[in-house]
């Protein structure tokens, strides 16, 4: 996910729209154009917590360059370039 | 046994007879000269007395000899260490001779010290030397982001500091992105392989974060932390990097020089992604309350709405507000009066009244943009079910009105 709009500037973003939703005096077109634009706020971070996926990893060199392979079991030997 | 007298083997008429003063100062002579000035001496420390004239006094021995040895205030005074008994140390001097008192001792000049008293110093130089650079400046501190993309781990991938942050990390949020990059901690390469894997570890798409990590050992085992280079990498990384090297109580100078340092690995994993299960209540939280909010404003509108629409010429309509109601009769009343009168005022008085009853009117909700849908005999439509498929009906807008039909409902309200 390339956006530059983080989770935490989402969250954010959520947090003012429902604040100006319960304190301002916002007029219909205002309040619906405010919700759809929190739903869309709020699906985004769901959406960042829920497709989150756990990759635990280590980086190799293999023939001089790097990648990366799955973290191995905690019991088996690795070996560390210096 | 015979006994003889002594005079009768030696000749005192020939021997040269010395002074004590004389002896000593041909020891003297001896001893201060060019192979006893600027000695480097190791030995432990013994008796050591920091006189109140500010000199020190002490002794240094080895495990057969021992050498008398004094630093005046002069000296010691831009001392690094405080030393004391049992410290091993390199002393820098020269031999001099106290004659008053036949004593030859060393007048140091350099005191420096070894094992792990060395291994302070250094420590406290280098700590000292980064510092002034200005390489610690708490300004130049990155903040950790809320919730990192990616997490770089620089540390042994063996070992119980992996598996600490990885498990922490992941039982806080699981789903968590960890990427371990190997390096040696210990030992006379560690230093070099570490900023090797911080090089490598730059380069990685979407990190946000790192950490570098090593377990609990003595000052020797995590020294490879102080070196000069290693905390200049850390210094310069580019993202937000924690340090978590040894216990509690240690502290390393790749600790000064990263952006945050964690008391164990554990609390770096800690500090690096927030509580799943927190954030996800939190996020629907709020999602509920924009919801409420949203409904119950559009309910207030469509309340409102609803008792226009009910009919503008039904007495319930003029209930709403009975002071307004009294006017709206009273102009109405007037207005009719009129009307039997004089067509002017007659225009003058409905187009005021008009004006007033239009802000009470639906036809200013017209002007906001919304429309009144009809069924053909009038009747305005509010829900989904009073329509068929292929009935013609009218839309009336602000201006002029649009006649439809019917092409499809849709039960799901917006």
């Amino acid at each position: 996910m390339t956006d530059e709009f983080t989770f935490e500037d989402a969250l954010k973003g959520l947090e003012e729209i429902v604040e100006q939703l319960e304190d301002g005096e916002t007029t219909l077109d205002e309040s619906l154009r405010l919700f759809e634009r929190g739903v869309g706020l709020a699906k985004r971070c769901q959406r960042l917590l829920d497709e989150a996926e756990s990759r635990i990893e280590i980086l190799v060199s293999q023939n001089g360059r790097d990648k990366v392979e799955a973290f191995p079991e905690m019991d088996d030997e690795v070996e560390v370039e210096s | 046994m015979v006994s003889r007298s002594v005079e009768e083997d030696i000749d005192l008429e020939q021997a040269v007879v010395h002074s004590v003063t004389d002896v000593n100062q041909m020891i003297k002579h001896c001893l201060e000269r060019p192979e006893f000035m600027g000695l480097f001496v190791q030995g432990e420390i013994f008796n050591f007395k920091h006189h109140s004239s500010g000199h020190m006094y002490f002794t240094l021995k080895d495990e057969s000899s021992r050498l008398r040895a004094v630093m005046f205030r002069s000296m010691n005074r831009n001392l690094a260490f405080r030393p004391k008994n049992g410290d091993i140390v390199i002393a820098l001097g020269s031999i001099g001779v106290y004659e008053p008192n036949g004593e030859y001792q060393i007048y140091v000049e350099e005191l420096i010290p070894q094992g792990d008293g060395l291994l302070h110093w250094r420590f406290q130089q280098l700590k000292d030397k980064l510092a002034a650079e200005g390489l610690f400046n708490p300004r130049l501190k990155k903040k950790l982001p809320f919730l990192p993309r990616r997490i770089a781990v620089i540390t042994s991938p063996t070992g119980a500091a992996v598996r600490d942050i990885i498990s922490v990390i992941t039982r806080r949020f699981p789903g968590a992105w960890i990427t371990v990059v190997p390096a040696l901690v210990q030992g006379s390469d560690a230093s070099r392989s570490l900023i090797s894997a911080l090089r490598k570890a730059e380069k990685l798409a979407e990190l946000d974060v790192a950490i570098i990590a090593r377990g609990g050992g003595s000052l020797e085992e995590l020294w490879p932390f102080n070196d000069e280079e290693l905390a200049r990498a850390i210094a310069s990384f580019p993202l937000p990097i924690v340090s978590a090297v040894g216990h509690e109580t240690d502290f390393t100078i790749a600790d000064f020089a990263a952006d945050i340092r964690a008391a164990t690995p554990s609390a770096a994993a800690e500090l690096v992604v927030p509580d799943k299960d927190q954030l996800v209540a939190y996020v629907r939280k709020i999602g509920s309350r924009l919801t409420e909010q949203t409904k119950a404003r559009v309910v207030r509108r469509q309340q409102n709405l609803n008792m226009l629409l009910r009919g503008l010429t039904s007495r319930r309509f003029l209930e709403i507000n009975r002071q307004q109601r009294q006017k709206v009769d009273d102009l109405v009343n007037r207005a009719s009066m009129l009307v039997n009168h004089r067509r002017e005022i007659y225009q003058q008085r409905l187009a005021s009244l008009a004006g007033r009853l239009n802000s009470l009117s639906p036809l200013a909700t017209l002007e906001r943009g919304y429309a009144v849908c009809q069924k053909i005999d009038g009747r305005i439509i509010t829900s989904f079910d009073q329509v068929t498929t292929g009935e013609p009906i009218s839309v009336r807008l602000r201006r002029g009105t649009i006649d439809c039909l019917v092409k499809g409902v849709d039960c799901r309200d917006r």
